[in-house]
């Protein structure tokens, strides 16, 4: 571990990066991912306890419980199941159970996650009740958890990790040191190769010029600004009060001294670097097929909804700036918490795994808290547990579009 | 460098941001543009939290605020230089 954390600094010190490696698990699919997850996943509601008692019997394993799943129609629907699917396929993740109140749409899920070739088996709840079902779906969960406890880390370069990004309980410093950490990490490894994501539409509000004009080309920033477009149509002029209700800025930003969306918006879109350019914008939940490079993805700016749309679309490794402390993590994907609030760190110090307030007090450049959060990053792939995983931290929050039928 | 108390993101800005812990009225407060590592001293006229906005200039009820060299919104009411900025006399233009 202590080489693996020196290897990671002494490399993110050169120029250029030029040596990155990290130790990952390489799934059948080609994808690798930096957890060896055994998760047992509820298409519904209704399948949670289930799902908690099969965990429950089978150590190793974890539930991801959720709230929805039953009478989604539509595009709701659609995202509903890519959500479940994208988070089984997911490299974090080795082996999935799926248990569904009934066969077809478990069959569905099931059906999706197999297309990465990691072992998947469904279960359908009517018909054998609770306890029947605990008892199958335990035998085959105690299987995969045996399996996936003998796969292997191998060494992998740092192209072929995925690093998503999303901030949270922003205040001015996220502006000033926690964002322009996030955004110096990704202008020094997209360049090497690393596929990340950004998002937030509704945050980027009062930012939307700077937005578009970081797409590759016009037809991308196009795409880019239907989608913010759409956002403050459909959603804000339909369903606004006199303001946006404390939700932006929220309570939160207030209190750190954020005064309105556009100086949110502008701390934000630091954490995209000066240099990089998204090569393509995605639904929620989707996954990059453009390759290489850094993306951008419609989400709600909620933070666990955010993180788990990006977890779902394939990403393995998180990076979230907090300037008022959020303390938000992900079941299947590490959070890293990067903070420049000096009271932030001496109040809720627990919660922070890169601490850049030397930013704010001048003794640190943001290059080199850039490295620190790549040295971070090199040492949570490599298995440190982020602050989030430590605290027990599992937010998984199903975006939903609009009311069920 | 010394510690500063405030920092200011572009030479073009209005506001800086308070970057220590209980900032009293009447600092001598050092700030420095991070864009390019300038400084210049302002006098706060009032205790200001970490995170806040301090006024660098006189600013009319009216005007457009400045940050990170772009409009953030616009002040409600008059603003004297060294003075605390926040929701209390700005807001946005869009809402």
């Amino acid at each position: 571990m202590a080489k693996q954390k020196n290897n990671g600094k002494v490399v993110a010190k050169k120029n250029g990066h030029s040596d990155l490696k990290f130790f990952g698990w390489r799934r059948d699919n080609g994808r690798v991912g930096v957890r060896n997850h055994v998760i047992i996943l509820p298409l519904d509601d209704l399948s949670n306890a289930a799902c908690e008692a099969v965990a429950n019997n089978i150590k190793g394993t974890m539930a991801l419980p959720h709230a929805y799943g039953r009478l989604q129609f539509g595009e709701d629907l659609d995202l509903h199941f890519r959500t479940l699917i994208g988070t089984g396929a997911n490299p974090n993740v080795a082996a999935v159970v799926v248990i569904g109140i009934e066969d077809g749409w478990t069959k569905r899920v099931v059906d999706g996650i197999a297309k990465t070739g990691k072992p998947v088996t469904g279960f359908g709840i009517e018909g054998h009740g609770d306890i029947a079902t605990i008892a199958k779906a335990s035998y085959v969960a105690k299987q995969y958890v045996q399996m996936a406890s003998e796969l292997q880390r191998e060494e992998c370069d740092i192209a072929d990790l995925w690093v998503s990004t999303k901030c949270g309980e922003s205040d001015t410093t996220t502006g000033l040191a926690s964002c322009p950490t996030v955004g110096n990490m990704y202008d020094k490894l997209i360049p090497r190769g690393i596929t990340g994501v950004f998002g937030e539409t509704s945050e980027i509000t009062g930012g939307e010029h700077l937005a578009r004009a970081r797409a590759i080309n016009k037809k991308v920033g196009d795409k880019w600004y239907k989608v913010w477009k759409a956002y403050q149509d459909d959603v804000i002029e339909a369903h606004k009060t006199d303001d946006l209700s404390d939700s932006q800025p929220t309570k939160g930003n207030i209190a750190g001294g954020l005064t309105t969306i556009e100086e949110k918006a502008l701390g934000n879109l630091e954490k995209i670097g000066r240099e990089c350019k998204y090569i393509d914008v995605l639904a929620p939940a989707e996954a990059p097929r453009k390759g290489k490079g850094l993306y951008y993805m419609d989400t709600s700016s909620a933070a666990a909804e955010c993180v788990t749309l990006m977890a779902a679309a394939g990403y393995a490794v998180h990076t979230f700036p907090t300037g008022q402390g959020n303390v938000i993590g992900n079941p299947i994907v590490p959070v890293i918490k990067i903070s420049g609030n000096p009271k932030t760190i001496r109040t809720m110090g627990e919660h922070i795994d890169v601490d850049v307030s030397g930013i704010l007090r001048r003794d640190m450049t943001i290059p080199q808290a850039g490295d620190a959060l790549i040295d971070m990053i090199v040492r949570t792939a490599n298995g440190r547990l982020t602050a989030a995983e430590a605290l027990g931290h599992r937010e998984y929050v199903m975006t939903k579009l609009y009311r069920s039928a | 460098m010394a510690i500063p108390q405030l920092l200011v993101h572009d030479r073009k800005d209005t506001v800086g941001v308070v970057v220590v812990e209980g900032l009293k009225k009447g600092t001598d407060m050092l700030c420095v543009v991070t864009h390019d590592n300038s400084s210049f001293k302002l006098k706060s006229k009032m205790d200001v939290p970490i995170g806040h906005k301090v006024a660098l200039t006189d600013i009319k009820k009216g005007d457009t605020i400045w940050k990170y060299g772009q409009d953030i919104g616009i002040a409600k009411a008059k603003i004297g230089k060294g003075e605390h900025v926040h929701v209390h006399n700005v807001k946005t233009k869009r809402w």
